[in-house]
């Protein structure tokens, strides 16, 4: 298990030193010298040609790439070319949005889609389950950028309940901060949860078929007891392999769930910066997201010696 | 002859089994559909969308625009018919990089075993950490928003994928005793596997191909509805619901029928998808 685990561990570092190599190599081709950019087209080649010396970005290649990542490892990822501020500070600003607008997203998604599975997996065949799998065929295809536009028009333009767009702060009370991610959340878990809900549904049924499910119908236990106590904890290994998984779609979808709802989070700052040509923005982001993904990915697979006794116990 | 087993079913039966599959016949009809809808955008739409007539403009569905008509006054069925066009294009093609690549290294892997495959897996896992539409936005972002450029981005996620399912596919079939006998009578690994193992993961490659299929369409529509996928004039469905967003209060219909255009055709072809599956996997058919 912890020769598992480490194996797990050095694939994630070895993951996030070409991740860091790609993106640093993909944004040097970029056509456009951000010195430039900075200061305008007005401005002569010897003001540029000092900036760029100043950016370091006069450096060999191989120097300006160790350089920023000693700077990433220290949490210091250099200042935005636009904002002229440290990127940190843009992110930290940018986090409480995205952060908790993930959090909501893959607590509801879990919440609607385990008990939808264990209902469908439990009817097997029958008109409920059919009309949930149903339901959730229609969920895989939907796409969550329109599935958004059709929440903002019922729940904003048409009832009023929510705002339709835009963020007002943690600062004026959590309840109408709430209310802004409400429908993005939405959005982004339901779609989610439709995959979610196949999967688990497909491993209960797998899961249902074992010996040790009949035992434990022979000896009286009722359904819903099974399915809770031995069915839905055989099944999760691949339950938690699917939302690790997804995990990295959810972040790529805040790209464009912010951007249907105007909000300032991660997503919608690293779409800007890609537009504004600002690289070190942009890097340090994508860094942060490929770092989140590796992580969460991790967790899922200590959560694996968790759910599975089996896998503890195995060296 | 067991009838059970799959090889020795007619091609009549096989037929007459796709076709008593629900998912299957409903999938291939939405397909048909709408590559016919691609097709005919071609040479025939109900309007020209290229002249835009202002007296017509925003007008809600009628027996002349059957889904209206947009801020510019193009009639929105026939933009749909060509986004339609374009979102097989550019799906379509980003599945033919995945497997034109992704297949042979696949194949490779499996073939070869030993580090060939372990650093070929790796570097899938790696590909996969990757959020794939976070670096589709990258590629299009560096190399210019087009058409081009996101099949390329698509294309590349797309690699993995298909490498993965061949090799899983290809170990299963190796050890098989025909293959045995293959090699026995001299043939080589390659050999082999173009001859052997290939027409025997056909059906999980075809099935891999719709499901890719199917999210290169929703892609190619999340990258044009944020402007970095297909190019206007050029009508794609999701510059469509992009434009449509702002106008929701004023026409509702706008946002409707793009949206409809990739919810049924993602749909269609996940049902397609599931379709051949169940029709190849003999387990599926002792299902009641």
């Amino acid at each position: 298990m912890t020769i598992y685990l480490l194996k797990r561990l050095l694939i994630g570092i070895a993951t996030l030193i070409v991740a860091s190599l790609v993106v640093f190599l993909m944004l040097e081709v970029v056509p456009g010298d951000p010195a430039r950019l900075m200061l305008g087209m007005n401005t002569s080649d010897a003001q540029v040609d000092l900036l760029r010396e100043q950016m370091g970005l006069n450096q060999p290649l191989i120097l300006r790439y160790l350089d920023w990542i000693r700077g990433l490892l220290r949490l210091d990822f250099g200042k935005s070319y636009t904002y002229s501020v440290p990127v940190i500070d843009l992110i930290r600003e940018r986090l409480v949005v995205s952060f908790p607008l993930a959090v909501i997203s893959l607590t509801l998604s879990t919440l609607i889609a385990i008990p939808v599975g264990l209902f469908a997996a439990a009817r097997r065949g029958k008109a409920g389950d059919t009309a949930a799998m149903a339901v959730a065929q229609v969920g895989v295809a939907m796409p969550n950028f329109w599935f958004a536009l059709l929440l903002v028009y019922v729940f904003a333009v048409w009832l009023r309940l929510v705002p339709a767009g835009g963020f007002p702060g943690w600062g004026n009370g959590i309840w109408p901060a709430l209310k802004a991610l409400i429908l993005p959340a939405l959005a982004l878990a339901l779609p989610q949860a439709a995959i979610l809900a196949r999967v688990t549904r497909a491993a209960l049924i797998e899961v249902l078929n074992e010996d040790y499910i009949r035992t434990a119908r022979a000896k009286g236990m009722p359904m819903r007891a099974v399915l809770w106590r031995h069915a839905l904890r055989n099944a999760m290994i691949p339950v938690l392999t699917i939302m690790g998984l997804q995990f990295a779609f959810l972040l790529a979808g805040t790209i464009i769930i912010e951007n249907v709802f105007y909000l300032p989070g991660l997503g919608r700052l690293v779409f800007q910066a890609i537009i504004q040509r600002d690289l070190i923005v942009v890097e340090s982001v994508v860094m942060l997201l490929v770092a989140a993904v590796v992580l969460v990915n991790l967790i899922v697979d200590l959560s694996y010696a968790l759910v599975d006794p089996r896998l503890r116990a195995r060296q | 002859m067991n009838e059970a087993t799959p090889h020795s079913e007619g091609f009549g039966e096989f037929v007459g089994r796709a076709f008593g599959n629900r998912s299957f016949v409903i999938g291939l009809v939405i397909a048909l559909v709408v590559a016919a809808m691609a097709a005919i955008s071609f040479f025939w739409t109900p309007f020209d969308v290229t002249r835009l007539v202002v007296a017509d403009r925003m007008q809600p569905p009628s027996a002349e625009h059957w889904f209206g008509t947009d801020h510019f006054g193009r009639d929105v069925l026939s933009m749909i018919m060509i986004g339609a066009r374009n979102s097989i294009a550019v799906a379509l093609v980003a599945v033919v990089i995945g497997m034109g690549i992704g297949v042979p290294l696949g194949c490779w892997a499996a073939a070869r075993g030993g580090w060939v495959d372990e650093a070929l897996m790796r570097f899938n896992d790696l590909v996969f950490a990757f959020p794939a539409l976070l670096s589709a936005i990258m590629i299009t972002a560096v190399f210019g928003p087009s058409a081009i450029n996101a099949i390329i981005a698509i294309g590349i996620f797309n690699i993995p994928v298909f490498a993965r399912v061949a090799r899983a596919g290809a170990l299963s079939i190796w050890p098989r005793e025909y293959i045995l006998a293959a090699r026995a009578a001299g043939k080589n690994k390659s050999r082999i596997t173009v001859e052997h193992i290939l027409p025997n993961i056909a059906n999980l490659l075809l099935v891999q191909g719709t499901i890719q299929f199917a999210l290169g369409i929703l892609a190619e529509a999340a990258l044009s509805y944020v402007g970095l996928g297909t190019q206007p004039p050029m009508p794609s469905w999701g510059r469509m619901l992009f434009d449509a967003q702002t106008l929701m209060m004023v026409s509702p219909w706008l946002a409707l029928f793009p949206g409809c255009a990739i919810l049924i055709t993602v749909l269609g072809l996940n049902l397609l998808g599931d379709g051949i599956s169940d029709i190849f996997d003999p387990r599926s058919r002792r299902r009641p």
